[in-house]
């Protein structure tokens, strides 16, 4: 490799129980790049991203985020487990976009934004609130920073979201699913502001549905079934012309979802 | 969708087009109302009729009784004193405990339990009369130290003074104070069952955005999970608030004497007026109660923020009872 991949996972395993549902997944994001998990519901792709940001503990394998061994280091051959105080300081570098947008509910829009900065970083108020203002400015919210978040649609949430975990100024950005708890109208909202984060050069992991963005923003798009990457490459080329079946089949049955959500609407 | 002809629509029409108009309908008639009024007002005026007839009261007697000095002091001391010091040592143990109970440490969590077994087990009465009479286990004052460092340096042949501090035990664990550390004991339990059921009703994802954050676990519990879980907390603890208000009576058992019912009771006793004292401690109840509903009602709207204030609802469910009355009634 040339660059050296900001996310370096190797062999993933992780079990629930005896349900086995990542089954050594390999996956290198470098810098800059933009990179859309695709596959049926069930297939691991939540379970993966919470593996990068720790929510969930792997059985196997390795995940290298920066450069740094994710949630263990590694002496003499033998891996220590680390403190809990050290497993949040590597969580600061990546922020992470929720499904269910798990806004805090009593706390403005404002707040939500300034809570992690001033009360992880130690960043002083004025300059927590400052810098709220431009991100909530940035994913066009500037008029609503005093709402609380039951005060807004759920496109607004989200994108309040995706402004709180950029205040931590992370190094990369994992989105779980960030548009299927919306209604139709209100997902444009949220992907252009993903678009423009990309342009801007995030990292970023999205696991999505929208074969459209993945087509027009994604670097790369993986296709992950059963636990297992089945397929990946440049994201023309593996929504064009998937080589494999269960790609072609899954592509197909989402085409067909969305030209039935598109039929009323006409 | 087309319009239904305004030939088959009943009623008056509408503006000029035909098309039906505002409702200006006959309220239901509600005779139960009726009748629910004539009861409750026979029974309010024969309730009345005893309260302002009945020689035996002795009205003026009740009033001077409730405004006695020692009642008085009673009142600030034992009484409210007594409530909101056991209440805030009950609330902190409570919310301690109910952490403990959610945590990942076993040991803490099997305290915790332990705990509430115990002392929830225990009438406050009780409790109150042993505290009373634990003093004896330590005449000479009870000794902080190494627990049973004495016995372990004697079977060494040594002398050793395991002792860092002495307190005195009858100071501790009598009068005002013994009260407020007993009552405080009890209530530590209940609390601890309101606050692990306040916390487990924040969403797990609460737990996960905040860490996803870096916060750590204390922070996410401080910031994030416990100011959401008070809005489930604030309700019963109001509760809890007014029940000790009413279990600070059974502080006489410690033996506590400046608190207000006591002190009525020596009063209703000296002058043989036992009713009339009821009837001032009745008043005086009433009158706390209803100060700390207000208190409950200010801090739900203050953890409600955010959530759509629940107390704004129940009073414009209110509003809407009596407006049905009114409705009904006309
Ligand atoms: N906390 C959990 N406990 C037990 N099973 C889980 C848990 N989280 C996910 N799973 C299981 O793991 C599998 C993969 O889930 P998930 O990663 O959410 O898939 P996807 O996001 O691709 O739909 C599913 O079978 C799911 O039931
Ligand atoms: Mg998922």
């Amino acid at each position: 490799m040339s660059t050296p991949s900001l996310v370096h996972a190797v062999n993933v395993h992780k079990s629930f129980g005896r349900n086995e549902v990542l089954k050594g997944i390999d996956l290198d994001v470098s810098s800059g790049e933009v990179v859309c998990l695709l596959g049926p519901s069930g297939s691991g792709k939540t379970t993966f991203l919470r593996c990068i940001n720790q929510l969930e503990k792997i059985d196997g394998g390795r995940i290298w985020v920066d450069g740094e061994l994710a949630g263990y280091v590694e002496k003499n051959g033998r891996l220590y487990t680390l403190p809990d105080k050290a497993i949040a300081a590597q969580r600061r570098e990546i922020g992470m976009v929720f499904q269910r947008f798990n806004l805090f509910p009593h706390k403005t829009a404002l707040e939500n934004v300034t809570e992690a900065p001033t009360k992880v970083k130690g960043q002083s108020r004025a300059e927590a609130t400052k810098r709220a203002h431009e991100l909530l400015e940035r994913v066009g919210l500037a008029e609503r920073a005093d709402h609380y978040p039951a005060q807004l649609s759920g496109g607004q949430q989200q994108r309040v979201a995706i402004a709180r975990a950029l205040a931590m100024d992370p190094k990369l950005m994992l989105f779980d699913e960030p548009t299927s708890a919306l209604d139709p109208e209100l997902v444009g909202e949220v992907l252009r502001v993903m678009r423009e984060l990309a342009d801007a050069g995030m990292t970023m992991i999205v696991v999505t549905h929208e074969v459209a963005f993945a087509r027009d923003v994604a670097d790369r798009v993986v296709f992950m079934d059963g636990g297992v990457v089945v397929e990946e490459g440049p994201a023309a080329q593996v929504i064009r012309n998937p080589e494999h079946e269960r790609t072609r089949a899954f592509l197909s049955r989402i085409r067909s979802q969305e030209e039935q959500h598109e039929v009323p609407g006409a | 969708m087309s319009s239904t002809p305004a030939s088959t629509l009943p009623g008056p029409a509408g503006e000029g087009d035909g098309r039906p108009g505002p409702i200006h309908a006959v309220p239901v008639r509600r005779p139960a109302v009726w009748v629910s009024v004539v009861i409750t007002t026979i029974v309010v005026l024969m309730v009345a009729d005893v309260l302002v007839t009945n020689k035996n009261i002795h009205w003026p007697f009740v009033f001077q009784a409730m405004i006695q000095s020692p009642v008085i002091r009673g009142l600030l001391l034992g009484t409210l004193l007594g409530t909101v010091g056991s209440m805030a040592l009950g609330v902190v143990l409570g919310i301690t405990l109910g952490v403990m109970r959610l945590s990942d440490n076993w040991v803490l969590r099997w305290v915790s339990w332990v705990y509430v077994w115990f002392f929830r087990a225990i009438p406050r009465y009780v409790l109150l009369s042993t505290m009373g009479v634990l003093g004896y286990l330590w005449p000479k004052g009870l000794e902080v130290g190494v627990p049973f460092l004495h016995q372990v340096a004697g079977w060494f042949g040594g002398e050793l003074d395991p002792y860092i501090t002495t307190v005195n035990a009858n100071h501790l664990f009598v009068g005002l104070l013994g009260g407020i550390l007993g009552l405080g004991l009890s209530e530590g339990a209940y609390m601890a069952e309101i606050a692990r059921a306040g916390i487990l009703s924040v969403d797990q994802g609460q737990h996960e955005a905040a860490h996803a954050l870096g916060m750590s676990k204390s922070t996410t519990m401080r910031r994030i999970v416990l100011p959401q879980a008070m809005r489930v907390i604030v309700p019963p603890t109001g509760n809890e608030a007014v029940g000790m208000l009413k279990d600070t009576s059974l502080l006489v058992a410690l033996p506590v004497t400046a608190e207000m019912f006591y002190q009525l009771s020596a009063i209703g006793n000296r002058e043989f007026e036992p009713f009339a004292i009821s009837v001032a401690a009745i008043l005086w109840y009433l009158i706390l109660g209803s100060v700390f509903m207000a208190v409950q009602a200010w801090l739900e709207r203050r953890y409600g923020r955010g959530f759509g204030s629940r107390t704004a609802t129940e009073w414009g469910a209110a509003a809407r009872v009596l407006g049905r009355l009114n409705a009904g009634a006309r």
